[in-house]
């Protein structure tokens, strides 16, 4: 679900936009930033912010999917 | 086999958990690129009907009545342990609380990533339901036949 959700938010973006996501560590750590390149975005950042959370800013580039 | 990559369920449930199976995997399905396709049979209809609280639909004193007892999908009893209705609405809350998608997130999750939904004709003239009685985001009415040929090519499951 959190890929669902950060799809969602995706096709809102124009090329060149960014887009912040917070994840739990696991699955959502491991899918979203995978599928995210899989389907053409950019994986600017993934840093480690506290507990288990990570943050990840992915970027539409001009050609990612709309 | 094409290499479309494509699911397609036949969701016969209209209960409150299997309609959150059917709606996680196709949103989640829709989300990495699968053309997914839901037939909705029998129960599965008061999943998708315009009225998601309990109407009298329908033309005829059965189907009314019927109508009205099986509810949209607002009502959708749990597969167990559903103490009149209480558990769906115990269980949203618990979603909610946990930060776990509901239902209704699910389900609009859904069409706004593109899955496609289809009711069976056949299950329809039975319950007296038309078309108009079901959410305009419905894409067509089906038979047997036509599923077919669409889910052709990619998995199919049974909810």
């Amino acid at each position: 679900m959190t890929f669902v959700k950060t799809k969602l938010e995706l096709e809102k973006l124009i090329a060149g936009d960014t887009l912040e996501v917070l994840l739990c560590e696991g699955e959502p750590l491991s899918n979203v930033p995978k599928t995210a390149i899989e389907q053409g975005f950019t994986v600017v950042e993934n840093v480690h912010v506290k507990d288990n959370v990570h943050k990840l800013v992915i970027q539409k580039r001009e050609g990612s999917p709309a | 086999m094409a290499d479309t990559k494509k699911m397609s369920l036949i969701c016969m449930s209209g209960e409150f958990d299997k309609a959150i199976a059917a709606f996680t995997l196709a949103s989640g399905a829709a989300a990495v690129n699968y053309e997914v396709n839901i037939f909705f049979t029998f129960w599965g209809l008061n999943i998708i009907k315009q009225k998601t609280g309990r109407r009298f639909l329908g033309k005829g004193f059965l189907d009314r009545a019927f109508n009205f007892m099986m509810g949209g999908r607002k009502t959708l009893p749990l597969s167990r342990l559903n103490f009149g209705g209480l558990s769906p609405k115990l269980m949203t809350g618990l979603m909610k609380s946990r930060k776990v998608a509901t239902l209704n997130e699910l389900f609009d999750a859904s069409l706004a990533l593109g899955v496609n939904l289809y009711a069976c004709e056949m299950a329809m003239h039975v319950l007296g339901l038309k078309k108009g009685d079901f959410i305009p985001e419905i894409r067509d009415v089906l038979g047997v036949a036509t599923f077919l040929e669409l889910s052709h090519g990619g998995e199919t499951l049974f909810i």
